[in-house]
């Protein structure tokens, strides 16, 4: 259960700024694709895109087609709501509903759409999604307890958990580990490669070691100048992007040279 | 040698003059005795001792700092004596009027004051009570109810009204045209003086059922005017200070804006909406004007909101020091009221605990 990304002629506005211009992009089922590029160059903008979450802010919109195997997520009939259910978000700072314990936080997403769901079925789920951000031993003594008294790490994998118990075909990251230890990010980065054989997995990072390590591909994103939009600079194999990327930009962001 | 041999006691580069810390108090002594001496120069009284002890311990505290511990330190002594001073002067008129309720209001507080009504009380009976020597008859239990039942009706108007105009606001509005205008009434609302809300819901329930309608229901939506602005401010700014984070997780989850609103937002912000809510009742639980108006003034029992006239605490207080159950002995009723004040004061002191208890209970928890 996961679904290809492609993207054309994508255009993304606040109001009247356009912030990213003109992305094309296939991703691929089953696999990690990595964002990367300096700061306010629109990974994390375009990202939100994908799961239709930019339109929250208010004046924001985009130009383009979002292709969820072959279902244009922006089509006027499209309910956001539907498609946030099939494509999940990982934010940059852990977000585990303050209110609710470690169990409703894994179930918000259930719960909170007032889906009804056995005892047995939702212990099932709880364990599974745990299981498969790698929580469940460290949290299955406490699950009553809130989901806040966890450490940034685990709240980060509450997260995730939470996003895989709504079973998605897509899930997206917002640099998910800039709020975190090295430790903690091993762990999520070990989450990412078991995630991928069940879910396509976008990654927006800042971090080009963990592109290189967790990523099948690579997109690099820049920005002419302060105010200019930012694009699609090369989209290709990891290992293509950090060892011979065709273009001098990206090599040049790469190896940490700029300018 | 060994090194720690050539570290030398003396003077640290570190520190300098040191008051011991009973100085402070020799200082405190010195002055009353000082003040108390002075007070009775220009005529002795408590009132001037302390003012005179206070103001010579500010300036003898002062100068002492100054020789033995510098500038800097005096300066700092001055400042935090003058905030002490200000918060006690603060705090004066609420321990007094704490104690002058107590004083006067506990020895009208009986189990017949509590539950029974003025219902047969007359003048006569105050007269009885006081040549008997008996206890005095007649009580609150009336305006309690009234208290209570108006109290009740303004606060399920107001919350509803008050919760879903601060959820549009922030939620729904922002930016929006409409959403400036409804911020700007609000803000307008908040300053209507108690009586003109009193009178506009007397007008309104005039024009639809006939002039003279005054029941409890009128004074509900009298004090609902005032009540609403105060619940749509407190529950805007609770609302606002709910993360923007936790209603994109919940977006991101695929969960619709008005659960997301109901279960995520609202649950988050419940216990700041709960105090300020509780709040808004102690703020109009105690007015008087609007229910004058609106509900008339009542002696005896009435269950029934919708009909018939009703008293509140205010009220009662109002009429019992105005007009004297008996005219020619003002005393018993004096008492009343003074008893009345009081139920009103720990009326609106167990609210704030329940507002308390409840934030307590729904607060986000943090523990591990």
């Amino acid at each position: 259960m996961s679904k290809r990304i492609d993207v054309k002629d994508l255009n993304v506005y606040y109001s009247k700024f356009l912030a990213v211009e003109d992305v094309n992009i296939n991703i691929e089922a089953r696999s990690v694709t990595a964002f990367i590029g300096p700061s306010g160059c629109g990974k994390s903008t375009f990202l939100r895109t994908l799961n239709r979450m930019h339109e929250v802010i208010p004046g924001a919109r985009v130009e383009g087609e979002v292709l969820l195997d072959g279902d244009n997520l922006y089509d006027t009939a499209v309910d956001p709501v539907t498609v946030r259910g099939q494509i999940g978000m990982v934010f940059q700072r852990p977000n585990p509903f303050p209110t609710m314990s470690i169990r409703d936080n894994v179930l918000a997403g259930v719960k909170l759409n007032n889906k009804r769901m056995s005892k047995s079925d939702a212990d099932d789920l709880v364990e599974k999604s745990l299981s498969g951000a790698n929580l469940w031993n460290e949290v299955k003594d406490r699950l009553a307890r809130p989901g806040s008294g966890l450490s940034g790490g685990q709240q980060q994998r509450l997260c995730i958990a939470r996003a895989i118990a709504v079973s998605p075909q897509v899930i997206l990251m917002d640099e998910p580990c800039s709020a975190l230890d090295p430790i903690s990010t091993l762990a999520i980065e070990d989450l990412i490669n078991e995630l991928k054989a069940e879910y396509t997995v976008v990654i927006v990072t800042h971090n080009m070691q963990q592109a290189a390590r967790v990523s099948d591909k690579t997109a690099f994103f820049n920005i002419a100048g302060t105010g200019k939009p930012g694009k699609l600079i090369e989209y290709d194999d990891t290992t293509t992007i950090f060892n011979k990327p065709s273009i001098k930009a990206t090599e040049d962001y790469v190896s940490g040279r700029f300018g | 040698m060994a090194a720690n041999q050539t570290l030398q006691r003396r003077q640290s580069q570190l520190t300098r003059g040191h008051l011991p810390s009973y100085a402070v108090w020799v200082v405190l002594g010195a002055s009353v005795i000082l003040g108390a001496a002075l007070a009775s120069l220009i005529g002795f009284s408590v009132v001037g001792w302390a003012v005179i002890s206070a103001v010579v311990f500010v300036i003898a505290a002062t100068l002492v700092t100054a020789v033995a511990e510098g500038e800097r330190k005096a300066k700092d002594r001055l400042v935090t004596y003058l905030v002490y001073g200000a918060f006690l002067i603060a705090l004066l008129p609420l321990v007094s009027v704490l104690w002058t309720v107590l004083q006067r209001g506990v020895p009208g507080l009986s189990y017949n004051f509590l539950f029974t009504s003025m219902n047969g009380v007359t003048g006569a009976t105050d007269n009885q009570a006081l040549e008997n020597g008996t206890p005095v008859l007649g009580g609150a239990y009336h305006a309690v109810l009234g208290t209570l039942q108006i109290t009740l009706w303004a606060t399920l108007i107001s919350v509803p009204i008050g919760l879903l105009t601060a959820v549009y606001l922030v939620e729904y509005g922002a930016g929006k045209n409409l959403t400036k205008a409804i911020t700007f009434f609000v803000d307008v609302m908040t300053g209507i003086p108690s009586i003109v809300a009193g009178l506009f819901a007397a007008a309104l329930f005039a024009l639809l059922f006939g002039p003279g309608t005054r029941t409890g229901f009128v004074a509900a939506v009298a004090l609902s005017v005032l009540m609403i602005p105060v619940v749509v401010r407190s529950t805007e700014e609770m609302l606002k200070i709910v993360p923007n984070e936790l209603r994109e997780a919940s977006y991101a989850l695929g969960v619709r804006k008005w659960r997301t609103i109901t279960n995520v937002v609202i649950p988050t912000a419940i216990s700041g909406i709960a105090s300020g809510v509780t709040l808004s009742i102690a703020r109009v639980i105690g007015e008087t004007a609007p229910i004058l108006v609106t509900a008339g003034f009542a002696s005896s029992i009435n269950w029934n909101v919708f009909s018939g006239w009703m008293s509140t605490l205010p009220t009662f207080i109002y009429y019992q020091i105005l007009t004297p159950t008996s005219p020619t002995a003002p005393d018993p009723s004096t008492q009343r009221a003074w008893a009345a004040a009081l139920l009103l004061i720990l009326m609106v002191m167990l609210l704030n605990l329940v507002a308390r208890f409840i934030a307590r209970m729904f607060a986000p928890k943090t523990s591990r």
